[in-house]
């Protein structure tokens, strides 16, 4: 008997020592748990949720395709998830456009000391989200830092209306926030490039500016890409930028989403425009992984 | 007179206070194949640099095909580089690597890819043209990164060390095939290594550098049979050194005078000393002879103890200890008949052997 157990938990090491994989899997299992459990079933939930139906403070749970059917007639749901998808991919073509120099900076012409860079990219990590949404708004008040000093100054003689309550607001702080998260993923792909590289292509007759074009960037893209969807995925849901600084004309889906939970209690709809919502993210994504090929090919 | 094709006149490059290049001074002849040779660290590869306009000198000036280039960019020089590590792109194939400096070149496209086709067929790649840069062995990434410069048909070709990452074989294999190609497109090659074997069998000329000075610039027969500083005697192959004093000089034989040579006769147009003054005696150990029976004492001999030896395959290196030196002398002998395993034996006496034209005088000593 004893020699029996022994040659099974054998024969189990043995096996978990030959295959790669059950030593990824065994590897990956809590965080494939949390995953399963926190993620997949939550979505499960939303999806059912979205084809029920809410009759005042009731769950009517018979099939129905109404909620879908909601987003398409009533074009206001429509109009402000288009809106949140324009906003989102502006606020990711300026963040990653900010971020690049930043990025290539610090690859490139730092020599000593880069973690301290690196470091003080993070800064704006170290308060919460909430508290540099508000400062943002004290900035751009009514009575904020610009207006007051431009009034003090006499530059104007009354306080600027367009720079709060507005879209253009909303890009201004995402992008501020979002920046760290942009600059570091395209800093790592830029520290990768080997230098001689860059000139090799100098050698070969190429300015700076088309080395850039034809070598730099290629190389870097795997980073602006990982940039663009960590600035762009997360900010089409955002909620509490919008709400803040957005006013009426800045409102994006996550407050639509985050509504039809609250106040307007309608979860079918809340869930359908979720729904609606992860599907345009990815098909956004989809496109932007498209072209990105389209440019690597042209490239080459 | 041939045609001078890189001048370059008082070169100083400075790092901080490290000195990397001091006072270069020479020319580089057209269609010729140079080599700067040194330990790492020289200086060799700045000056290639420099060459290449990577680093702009300190002072002093580069000329190439009678213009001043030094402070033009590398993009408007007429040379180009095949970099240490090869620098491929990686995103792209081979023959995109190998087309990427003829952008700007009016060739149209069906005479572009028959251009990059007759690279690939000089350097023994055909077909290889869609491969990806990670599916290349080193010796074919060394190859793309030459056609990638030759196909711009440079004045001037700088390596860096190209043959550095190969192994012995290889090396030794694509060490012919550079030459051979050399010849064939008639480009001048500015060469770097540390490797003072490879600057000999390629070169046409070597300079060799030490701590940012250039020692001596020479055909690698003369640098080896007649090196003119020690430092080079010792950098290039073995050499073993005495400390002599002259005692005469007539009828272009010097007679000298060693602790532990005795007497020596050396022929040489000029002595490199004043009579009465110290020199360096310098022996290769392949010009020494040994002998095992008449152990005679007379003029370039001496007798000598047997220490350990080595056995290499084509020869086997002695080391003879004499009276008075610590170091044992270092004779090397052919194996001609099997592995001279019958002499071997350490402690038995043997006598040293040279020929006068065989050793050269140094005026430097230590």
């Amino acid at each position: 008997m004893i020699s029996a157990d022994r040659t099974l938990v054998d024969k189990i090491r043995l096996q978990f020592r030959r295959s790669e994989s059950i030593r990824g899997y065994t590897l990956l299992s809590p965080t494939l748990l949390i995953v399963l459990l926190g993620l997949l079933f939550p979505l499960i939930i939303l999806f059912t949720l979205s084809f029920w139906k809410q009759e005042y403070v009731d769950l009517i749970q018979t099939f129905t395709l109404k909620n879908y059917g909601d987003f398409f007639e009533k074009k206001i749901y429509y109009l402000i998830l288009y809106r949140s998808i324009r906003i989102s991919a502006f606020v990711m073509f300026v963040t990653v456009l900010l971020a690049y120099p930043l990025a290539y900076f610090i690859a490139f012409h730092v020599q000593k000391n880069k973690m301290i860079w690196i470091i003080l990219v993070t800064i704006p990590f170290w308060t919460s989200y909430l508290l540099r949404v508000f400062s943002w708004k004290v900035i751009l008040g009514y009575n904020g830092v610009i207006n007051s000093s431009l009034l003090s100054l006499g530059l104007i003689s009354e306080p600027l209306e367009f720079l709060l309550y507005n879209p253009f607001a909303v890009v201004i702080t995402l992008a501020h926030a979002w920046a760290a998260v942009a600059i570091l993923p395209i800093y790592v792909s830029l520290e990768k490039i080997d230098r001689s590289l860059i000139e090799a292509s100098r050698d070969l007759g190429e300015s700076a500016v088309a080395t850039f074009i034809r070598v730099t960037l290629p190389l870097s893209l795997p980073g602006v890409i990982a940039a663009c969807l960590l600035v762009f995925i997360p900010t089409v849901g955002d909620y509490v930028t919008p709400a803040l600084v957005g006013g009426t004309r800045g409102i994006m889906i996550g407050n639509i989403i985050q509504s039809m939970f609250g106040k307007a209690l309608n979860w079918p709809l809340g869930a359908a425009l979720s729904i609606i919502s992860m599907l345009t993210v990815t098909a956004a994504v989809c496109l932007l992984l498209g072209a990105t090929q389209l440019f690597k090919k042209k490239v080459s | 007179m041939s045609e001078v094709i890189i001048s370059i006149k008082n070169v100083v490059k400075d790092f901080g206070s490290v000195r990397a290049v001091n006072n270069a001074n020479f020319d580089v002849v057209k269609g010729e194949f140079f080599s700067l040779l040194g330990p790492s660290g020289c200086g060799k590869t700045t000056l290639l640099r420099i060459l290449a306009g990577f680093e702009v000198p300190t002072t002093g000036t580069i000329e190439i095909d009678g213009q001043d280039v030094t402070l033009n960019p590398p993009n408007h020089r007429p040379v180009n580089m095949v970099f240490q590590n090869y620098a491929i792109f990686p995103h792209l194939n081979v023959a995109s690597n190998i087309a990427f400096g003829m952008r700007k070149s009016e060739l149209s496209k069906v005479d572009l890819q028959e251009k990059i086709d007759q690279m690939l067929e000089l350097i023994k790649l055909p077909g290889y043209g869609d491969r990806k840069a990670d599916e290349l062995s080193g010796g074919q990434r060394q190859r793309v990164a030459l056609a990638r410069a030759l196909i711009k048909q440079p004045k001037v070709l700088l390596l860096d060390e190209p043959l550095g990452a190969l192994d012995k074989k290889l090396r030794e294999q694509m060490q012919i095939e550079l030459r051979q190609l050399q010849q064939h497109v008639g480009i001048t090659f500015v060469f770097v290594t540390h490797d003072q074997e490879e600057a000999l069998t390629l070169s046409d000329r070597i300079a060799v550098m030490s701590q940012g000075d250039v020692m001596e610039i020479s055909s690698p027969a003369d640098l080896y049979e007649n090196p003119q500083s020690r430092f080079v005697a010792d950098f290039i192959g073995t050499m073993n050194f005495f400390r002599c004093t002259l005692k005469d000089f007539s009828d272009g034989v010097a007679v000298g005078e060693s602790k532990e040579l005795g007497s020596v006769r050396i022929q040489c147009s000029e002595p490199v000393c004043a009579v009465n003054q110290d020199f360096t005696l310098a022996i290769r150990p392949e010009k020494l002879a040994l002998e095992f029976d008449s152990v005679e004492d007379s003029v370039n001999s001496v007798k000598g103890t047997m220490g350990p030896s080595a056995y290499l395959g084509d020869r086997s290196h002695f080391y003879i200890y004499l009276q008075g030196r610590e170091d044992p002398v270092s004779v090397a002998l052919q194996n001609l008949s099997g592995s001279l395993e019958h002499v071997r034996d350490t402690d038995r006496e043997v006598c040293l052997t040279w020929s006068d034209d065989n050793c050269v005088m140094l005026a430097d000593y230590e």
